[in-house]
């Protein structure tokens, strides 16, 4: 009778999951009439305007992924070592951006950065992807952090600080040298969820009027009628592709220890 | 390093007076290497929310004034907040029952090991799946021409629109969030169907309990802060979702995250401070929910330990 239930769980679970992904595939290869066929990636890989969104967020990423990296490994280092007690203060706060809308977030830079501020970094292009990457990588915070944090705890970090800086290591050598490559895989699962948090993100781009690859899609949606899905399809592919490198890396961590 | 001998006469130093075993005194400048970080959050994380509470209760002029607050109890924009709240605890509500229900199919039913870790990877992905490609991918399967649509009414002849469903409605958003409510709550709930512990199922057995006197007084007591604790956090995951709406609806659904983005857009209630009341109302209402969720946390936690 229990396992009855599981198994309807199981195919209720698996009909409503990949329906929708069946839909999306099945109704991008149909834009030739009558025969499935690969038109609508052809189309879309080959917009100039798709090229030009797509490497722009990749490159968003990329900045965001390091600016988070060297935000939050030193601290989250830092407040292990020296200030334990702030940590659940720290903690709330990297938490807050899922309880702060992100379009509340970006509604709040359009009115405090605007071009009569005193920081007015709307005012420029440059200025304005710098903002957008402050912003991201405030939206990828509360998994950056939990993920570098959970790192931190699987090593002694008091021990290997000291018997560094025994050995003469300054503060940068500490951090590049030992500890960044101690939680080097909490580091790249926490890169990879950016990447895919960075990419697809639409609220933040459009309010900012960055072209980045969201407001693109969101665009190509309201007029194109099968580009959009064969979108869908490699939007899913990329999201599966880093949750699949953080599945690789973490295993790739067990079967190999670090020699800390 | 930060062992400055001077800092003997620092406040600091005052405080160590009193503790006994105060090894060396130095200036407490440890609070330095936070700096940064907490540079960072100020800057765009409190202040931009910061000013878009004051925000909400200021004049143009800057003065104090409640007449934005009371702006928003207007019928359209009170409509717009109880219809999201409403597609937020439908699909909150139903995430956590489906995500529980498939959850404990999978921990405590019976099903082979290895389909596991699949599930766990998929939800990661389906969770993250979000945004406009997840309105794309339902517009391609229960849209006007998408694929079950399609399905039922050459095979069927069952007409999805005569029946009055429609994906750019509050069913069709709610099943639309389904998507990424589900795998999220079946993540979160997996590690606490783990923590029971199965000698409090034997121990159940032992008094003569059934299976269900066992779930009803004893399992489910224990699990329900944490389902409860998700289900606030589902609330405020959907509450919040602004580009699956917008790619799925365009601005058809007037739901507060569009009419929000809207008003930044264009400020189409004519009135760009009733825009900062809208943003600090959906602040409040995720707030509300995440206070409980936090709350709830703290208290499953004591007994999942």
């Amino acid at each position: 009778m229990k396992r009855f239930f599981a198994w309807g769980a199981l195919i209720f679970g698996l009909l409503y999951f990949f329906l929708p992904l069946i839909g999306m595939t099945n109704f991008s290869l149909k834009m030739r009439r009558g025969v499935y066929s690969l038109d609508a990636y052809a189309v879309v890989l080959s917009d100039p305007n798709f090229q030009a969104t797509f490497s722009y967020s990749v490159m968003m990423a990329i900045f965001t992924i390091i600016f988070g990296v060297v935000l939050v490994v030193p601290t989250a280092y830092w407040v292990r070592l020296k200030l334990p007690g702030l940590r659940p203060y720290i903690e709330f706060i990297t938490l807050l951006p899922l309880v702060i809308p992100a379009i509340v977030i970006v509604f709040g830079y359009i009115r405090l950065y605007n071009t009569s501020s005193w920081l007015p970094l709307t005012g420029t292009a440059m200025g304005t992807n710098i903002l957008l990457m402050f912003g991201y990588t405030i939206l990828a915070l509360p998994y950056m952090y939990r993920a570098v944090d959970t790192g931190l705890r699987t090593i002694d970090v008091t021990t290997l600080t000291e018997a560094a800086q025994s050995l003469g290591a300054g503060w940068a050598t500490i951090l590049g040298r030992i500890i960044l490559p101690n939680v080097l895989v909490a580091v790249l699962s926490g890169a990879f969820l950016t990447f895919a948090i960075v990419l697809g993100e639409f609220t933040m781009a459009a309010l900012l009027n960055r072209p980045a690859f969201g407001p693109y899609m969101q665009l190509l949606g309201a007029n194109r009628a099968y580009e959009p899905a064969a979108l869908a399809v490699i939007a899913f592919a990329i999201t599966w592709g880093c949750l699949g490198l953080i599945q690789l890396v973490s295993r790739l961590q067990k079967s190999a220890p670090p020699k800390a | 390093m930060s062992n400055h001998q001077t800092g003997a006469i620092a406040p600091g130093g005052r405080k160590l007076e009193g503790a006994p075993v105060a090894p060396a005194r130095r200036l407490p400048l440890a609070w330095v290497g936070i700096v940064p970080f907490a540079l960072f959050a100020l800057l765009f994380l409190i202040l931009p929310t910061a000013k878009i509470v004051i925000g909400a209760f200021q004049t143009p002029d800057g003065g104090f004034t409640l007449d934005n607050i009371q702006g928003l109890f207007t019928d359209s924009i009170l409509k717009a907040y109880w219809i999201s709240i409403r597609i937020s605890l439908a699909s909150a509500a139903l995430g956590c029952l489906i995500g529980f229900g498939i959850a404990t199919a999978f921990v405590l039913g019976g099903l082979p090991q290895w389909i596991r870790g699949p599930l766990m990877t998929f939800s990661g992905v389906a969770s993250n799946f979000a945004g406009v490609p997840l309105a794309f991918a339902f517009l391609a399967t229960l849209g006007p021409v998408g694929l079950i649509t399609l399905f039922l009414k050459t095979n069927f002849g069952v007409d999805l629109r005569m029946l009055g469903f429609n994906l750019l409605s509050f069913w069709g958003l709610t099943l639309t969030y389904l998507f990424f409510q589900i795998p999220l709550m079946i993540l979160i709930i997996t590690p606490a169907l783990d923590g029971l512990k199965r000698e409090w199922r034997e121990a159940a057995e032992i008094l003569g309990a059934t299976g269900g006197q066992y779930w009803r007084m004893v399992a489910f007591p224990i699990l329900l802060p944490s389902i409860l604790g998700t289900l606030a956090l589902l609330f405020a995951n959907a509450f919040g979702a602004v580009a699956t709406a917008i790619a799925l609806t365009g601005s058809s659904l007037s739901i507060v995250p569009i009419l929000l983005y809207a008003q930044i857009r264009g400020d189409v209630l004519g009135n760009p401070h009733l825009g900062y009341a809208l943003a600090f109302g959906m602040i409040v209402v995720t707030g509300i929910a995440n206070a409980l969720y936090i709350w709830l946390r703290a208290r499953s936690e004591r007994w999942l330990k």
